[in-house]
């Protein structure tokens, strides 16, 4: 977030003219809760995979659940819904945690 | 370079200055009292005179987005509206402000509904006023005519959307004596467009109006500020250029016999042709009134302004407005009493409000808000209203 441009560095009108730029869109600072998995309880089935609106779990090689990006977890808390051992559990992200 | 003299109306007269802009696209609705201004367009499309994309629109709010849409792919894009046509694709307006693309849009000033009335005031600019266009008053056909080719130069070069205003009906159906630039040079004035950031270049890929939140709307709202603030300048620079072509003038507003003036009328668009013939017999029999015609609307001159009222003899002022600001007071009052507040001396300012819905303001109505400046009739704050029944 200390990278943001000022009014002078920005195109006119906010147009952006970098394609393929909205990866540095990064909606993890709407955060207010954050997705803890309890790693021990997760059977890998990658409900929470298919489900995430943002598409920010990631599935490793081997076909297991991998780690949560979170540059891009809104913490919306579907995961931990749709989660059927009900291993995620939603946790109140501190603002340096949001960083 | 020769000018040709021709009889139009002020809504021809636009039209022949789109003519010459010859826009890649002209996007149409009719709207009374705009209506002519497309029609004669049309009239030209039809005829072959240009070769614009013309699209006929199903209402005022595609009109608009179709424009914003034609100008951010790269080429110049017009339409023409009024009053209901104008409130209708408000949203659309504030847009093409905040993507900073220079559309010029003729308006003629109309009433807004309801009651519904199809006639002259400044309701529906005036609630335009804050989206971020350059406003420019005209008082007649010629000032239209001139102010449509300086408009396209103006937004172009300030990147922002300007509204050329007439009096509807009033300016946009009396037909007068307009003086046309020959097309070449014209033609030259206006110059070729180059867009700035044009949406359809393969080479280039880029985002048009994307979403900006908490991190960066506040910026883009900032840049379009300082952008408008520098329009004074550059209205002027371009203004002069033009003035070479028409012999024309091109102030931020108008001063009439307002130099050694004791009280003075302010106001915009057709009334002021009324006040200065006013002025001119008033003169005549020794009393010393004046003028400020009021040309750029938006971004508003307020230090040019407190600058011209600021002289000795002048001691009141009337503000005509031809909108209210319900439940405050008039836009215009309101925009003159803050120019004039930095002054050492400052004048008092009775408000008036006049010519809604078309109501006529005549020679003897301006005669008698001058008589009672001079009799130093003043109430500050509060609005009176011209040839209304109370």
């Amino acid at each position: 977030m200390s990278t943001l441009k000022t009014s002078h560095e920005m195109e006119e009108g906010g147009i952006i003219n970098i394609p393929k730029s909205s990866r540095n869109f990064k909606t993890g600072t709407w955060r207010t809760f954050k997705p803890v998995i309890d790693e021990s309880k997760c059977i890998h089935c990658a409900q929470c995979v298919i489900n995430c609106p943002e598409s920010c779990i990631d599935i490793t090689k081997d076909k297991k659940r991998g780690a949560i990006n979170m540059d891009y977890c809104k913490g919306c808390s579907v995961c931990s819904k749709v989660c059927p051992v009900k291993c995620i559990k939603m946790e109140t992200d501190t603002k340096e945690d949001n960083k | 370079m020769s000018k040709i003299t021709l009889a139009l109306t002020g809504a021809h007269a636009v039209a022949e200055a789109m003519r010459q802009i010859n826009p890649g696209v002209v996007a149409l609705f009719p709207i009374t009292p705009q209506t002519p201004i497309v029609e004669k367009y049309s009239e030209y499309y039809a005829n072959g005179v240009v070769d614009t994309e013309l699209v006929r629109s199903e209402s005022e709010h595609s009109a608009m987005s179709i424009v914003m849409g034609a100008q951010a792919a790269g080429v110049r894009a017009m339409t023409a509206t009024s009053s209901q046509g104008l409130a209708y694709m408000w949203e659309v307006v504030g847009a093409t402000a905040g993507l900073r693309l220079p559309i010029v849009m003729p308006v003629t000033n109309r009433a807004l509904g309801a009651p519904i009335n199809i006639h002259c005031d400044h309701a529906d600019s005036m609630y335009c006023r804050d989206l971020g266009w350059i406003h420019l008053f005209c008082e007649t056909a010629q000032e239209a005519y001139e102010n449509t080719l300086l408009a396209i130069r103006l937004a172009e070069k300030v990147s922002l959307p300007v509204m050329v205003l007439q009096d509807g009906f009033i300016t946009s159906h009396s037909v007068e004596r307009v003086d046309i630039l020959d097309d070449v040079s014209a033609k030259k004035f206006i110059g070729e467009y180059k867009p700035n950031n044009p949406l359809i270049n393969t080479d280039y890929p880029k985002t048009v109006g994307p979403i900006q939140l908490q991190d960066y709307y506040f910026e883009t709202q900032y840049q379009g500020t300082i952008a408008i603030e520098s329009v004074f300048e550059e209205y002027l620079k371009i203004g002069k250029e033009l003035e070479k072509l028409t012999g024309t003038k091109y102030e931020l507003f108008e001063e009439y016999k307002l130099e050694d003036a004791e009280v003075a009328i302010i106001v915009s668009s057709s009334t002021s042709g009324t006040t200065k013939e006013v002025i001119d017999r008033m003169r005549n029999e020794g009393k010393k009134v004046g003028l400020l015609n009021i040309k750029l609307y938006r971004p508003f001159p307020y230090e040019a302004i407190a600058k011209a009222l600021n002289h000795f003899n002048l001691n009141n002022i009337a503000v005509l407005d031809r909108a209210l600001s319900r439940g405050a007071m008039p836009p215009l009052y309101t925009d003159i009493k803050l120019s004039v507040s930095s002054l050492n001396k400052i004048p008092k300012i009775q408000s008036y409000v006049f010519g809604l819905g078309g109501r006529d303001i005549i020679q003897k109505d301006i005669e008698e808000v001058f008589e009672s400046l001079l009799k130093g009739k003043v109430k500050e704050n509060k609005t009176e209203y011209i040839g209304l029944r109370k």
